[in-house]
């Protein structure tokens, strides 16, 4: 049975925080495959498309004919562990300082053998269920698990490392003015986060959800306008030490596109909030989540964005706000090398058209503060990079990977999606 | 196409296929003997934990210990077999400029644990055919402060790609899974393994080369500090620097010259036999250990000494019962029965092997093979096995992902002591 992880104790500030040290980080391309699925939570494997062979490790050929073409294809996660070890002691600084450490052999019902992470629920030789998911390197580490859940499974030491659970972490939502801010704020208490921030912006004006927000236990409200740097560095040096998932959905919307509208003042304030206010985020806050990443229990873990899912093509109704998403994700994209070393994760969370005033000119389905909330504390607890929330989300980055040209064509053909 | 056919469909294509194959194939030759080959000049340069020299010193200075015990120089030499992991960026070609050599034959030989008996069968074609006359076959690596690790960070894009992430156990994590699945599949315990480390410690005390100078008992071999569980410190081979190096010519010429010689009776080798057995409890020599012992026309009983590969028990083990001295999973109870050291009815790694002679890179492929040709030659001195004339060597090497994939094994005769 995993011990379920307790409230950390008072830092002692004479007692040396742990480095951020990372698990090995080198891959090859073709193993970078397995990386790509784990981004988003899945398990797959290779597998030859003229003989059907599962492979693993990763190939550039077919250990069955020899064929070029393999596909990583979601494949069956179950099998059975045949052999197992506590590795204790190692000549990698990552895992000495976390030794002992579980590792073992699992045969796969299909076929490949495959050396994982051991959960500590998984008892000698039994049947168990392999996760995809990403290590604190960034890549994609297989680790086996119970059958069937367990108590606080999440809590296990070797799966921790690979999450971004909220629970007893503290989390700052940098703009309690968005709609969706008490959803993720009570999802996140829910999941166990012992401290909510709240930022709010020009704190004179009223606040429509505030009283929303008051109402759930652990949330402070804080003054924070993303568009102002030193706003932004104030709250940081108050409680930067204390933010262990930044949470950023700030957003600034209006419709239209280029020839829509007469000037780029619109444009400006979308990138002055959107963009801009991410790395405003990110240059007050980042320097310290580095700093504790490894920081026991309550280690900085994720740099959360709210994106819309048109930063991956434009939507021309809304295509100034849509460049602004785009350079969002470019700018993620680049934090996520330049927490690289500290192993801090960058999760994108992709959402259709929000249920809100904005919004109403667009057919529905849209999404809800509620879905927005569980997609998110869900990703955090499956530590993944890449959330895609909602119908329109999941069909536009489905049609994104069938063929972004042909994508942006029916997305400017006229009638949008 | 393949790929849309039913799955019976398809196990059909392959058998026609397979049928094809065995149809088609290769007729099966008998192997062509190793007569006229000699050994000669077995040469150690004694090992040292840490050594501030490169390969480069080490392998030069096992070269000229071999040429100055046979009376030859260095332009005697037509040719050149290296074994060397830590050479780089050099190979066996920049060596011939480093050491002034001008070989008509030349082969580098990246097998680890198997690059002895790989080197002396390749050296022994090329003497016999004619394209070398005196071939000089070296291993050496050396080990500084930090360059184990270094050299474990690049061993193999498997490892890297699908071992390493998981407790970089490094090879103790890798043998532990094998040892815990040999362990329940047939029984053995860790005094059963004990029982090699003890005898070979017991060896070692005789060899004034080995690194490991104080005795083992089976109680301190069972209270050691745990690795990789269920591998304790007694069971791993300690990274030392080191070299060795014997020469291969025809028997005409080591009479000639009057050295002492082995010949070769039979030597097998093979690489990734059984890769569909989920976790490696046999090597390539079950396949080809029959047509060794026909080549060299005896049978186990006729073996005066054994020399396996040792870089951890359970593949001494391993080899003891593929080799045929014992059937598959009786391994312990033939443990049980014997006694390994040098004046017992088993002798055994005769040297201290690597677990007491410590481990000098991809010289750990050569100990044995060096030993056995100083065996059968009666050259051993301290530890000499009396009336020992016909000896078997045994290699293993390479874990490329979750197992050994190159094995093989060599039948050497000599006069005897």
């Amino acid at each position: 049975m995993t011990t379920p992880l307790t409230p950390p104790p008072r830092k002692n500030p004479e007692k040396r925080t742990v480095s951020p040290t990372l698990p090995p980080a080198m891959r090859s391309r073709a193993a970078m495959g397995m990386t790509a699925a784990a981004s988003e939570g899945r398990f797959a494997l290779q597998a030859c498309a003229e003989c059907g062979a599962p492979q693993y490790p990763a190939r550039d050929a077919c250990v069955g004919c020899l064929s070029p073409d393999l596909r990583w294809q979601d494949v069956s996660p179950n099998g059975k562990l045949l052999a197992e070890t506590t590795v204790r002691t190692s000549t990698n600084l990552y895992f000495r300082e976390r030794a002992p450490w579980r590792t073992g052999t699992v045969r796969l019902d299909v076929g490949p053998v495959i050396i994982c992470h051991i959960h500590g629920d998984v008892a000698p030789h039994a049947r168990v269920r392999l996760l995809n998911r990403l290590d604190r390197s960034g890549q994609g580490v297989l680790i086996a698990m119970p059958e069937h859940p367990t108590p606080d499974m999440q809590d296990d030491p070797e799966m921790r490392v690979l999450t971004s659970d909220p629970k007893l972490r503290r989390v700052l939502i940098a703009d309690g003015r968005n709609p969706n801010a008490p959803a993720i704020a009570a999802a996140l208490g829910r999941a166990g986060a012992t401290t909510i921030f709240v930022g709010e912006a020009e704190r004179w004006r009223p606040n429509p959800v505030q009283a929303a927000l008051l109402d759930l236990p652990g949330v402070s409200i804080l003054p924070l306008d993303v568009t102002d740097t030193a706003s932004v560095q104030e709250l940081a040096g108050e409680i930067g030490g204390k933010v262990d998932i930044l949470i950023n959905n700030a957003r600034f919307i209006r419709p239209g596109g280029v020839l829509s509208r007469g000037d780029t003042a619109f444009a400006a304030q979308e990138m002055e909030v959107n963009a801009l206010g991410l790395m405003r985020l990110a240059q007050a806050f980042g320097p310290g989540m580095c700093a504790r990443t490894a920081d026991g229990v309550n280690s900085a873990v994720a740099f959360v964005n709210v994106l819309s899912a048109h930063a991956l093509v434009s939507l021309p109704d809304y295509g100034s706000f849509a460049a602004s998403q785009a350079a969002a994700l470019s700018l993620s994209q680049c934090l996520r090398s330049e927490f690289r070393a500290s192993g801090l994760r960058v999760m994108n969370l992709f959402v259709g058209p929000t249920d809100d005033d904005w919004h109403q000119p667009l057919p529905p389905p849209k999404v809800t503060p509620k879905a927005i909330a569980a997609d998110l504390v869900r990703g955090l607890q499956d530590g993944l990079e890449d959330v895609f929330c909602g119908d329109v989300a999941k069909e536009l980055v489905e049609r994104f990977r069938a063929g972004p040209k042909v994508l942006e064509r029916e997305m400017t053909m006229g009638g949008g999606s | 196409m393949a790929r849309a056919m039913p799955r019976r469909a398809r196990r059909g294509v392959d058998e026609i296929t397979r049928c094809r194959w065995m149809w088609t194939g290769p007729v099966k030759r008998s192997r062509q003997s190793y007569d006229g080959v000699a050994l000669v000049a077995p040469a150690s340069v004694p090992y040292r934990r840490y050594s501030i020299e490169s390969a480069h010193w080490w392998i030069a200075q096992a070269l000229r210990t071999s040429l100055q015990s046979a009376g030859l120089q260095k332009a005697d030499l037509d040719g050149l077999c290296l074994a060397s992991f830590t050479l780089f960026p050099d190979t066996a070609v920049g060596l011939t400029q480093h050491l002034g050599l001008s070989p008509r034959w030349l082969d580098h030989i990246p097998m680890g644990g198997a690059a002895g008996i790989v080197a002396m069968r390749r050296a022994a074609r090329a003497v016999q055919a004619g394209d070398a006359d005196i071939v000089a076959c070296v291993a050496g690596d050396t080990n500084h402060i930090d360059s184990f690790r270094q050299l474990l960070s690049s061993f193999s894009r498997f490892a890297m790609d699908a071992a390493y992430p998981y407790g970089y156990g490094g090879p103790n994590a890798n043998f532990a899974l094998l040892t815990d699945r040999y362990m329940h599949e047939y029984g053995a315990t860790r005094e059963d393994f004990g029982r090699i480390a003890v005898s070979q410690r017991a060896n070692a005390l005789k060899n004034p080369r080995a690194i490991m100078k104080k005795p083992l008992s089976m109680q301190q071999y069972l209270d050691a500090r745990p690795i990789a569980d269920p591998i304790a410190l007694f069971d791993c081979v300690m990274p030392c620097a080191g070299a060795e190096a014997f020469l291969v010519m025809t028997v005409e010429e080591a009479e000639r010259r009057a050295l002492p010689y082995a010949t070769l009776a039979g030597a097998i080798e093979r690489h990734n036999a059984h890769a569909d057995d989920p976790v490696q409890l046999r090597g390539g020599w079950t396949i080809d250990a029959g047509e060794l012992y026909e080549m060299a026309g005896c049978t186990p009983q006729d073996i005066d000494l054994l020399q396996t590969y040792d870089d951890y028990p359970v593949i001494s083990l391993m080899q003891i019962e593929d080799l045929g001295f014992c059937a598959k999973g009786e391994g312990p109870q033939f443990l049980r029965s014997r006694d390994l050291t040098i004046s017992g009815d088993f002798p055994h790694n005769t040297s201290g092997g690597q677990l007491s002679g410590g481990q000098a890179g991809a010289a750990g492929g050569f100990i044995g093979l060096v030993e056995a040709i100083r065996q059968v030659t009666g050259r051993a001195e301290g530890t000499q096995v009396a009336g020992a004339r016909t000896a078997m060597v045994s290699g293993f090497g390479m874990i490329n992902y979750d197992r050994g994939l190159c094995t093989g094994a060599a039948i050497l005769k000599g006069a005897g002591p």
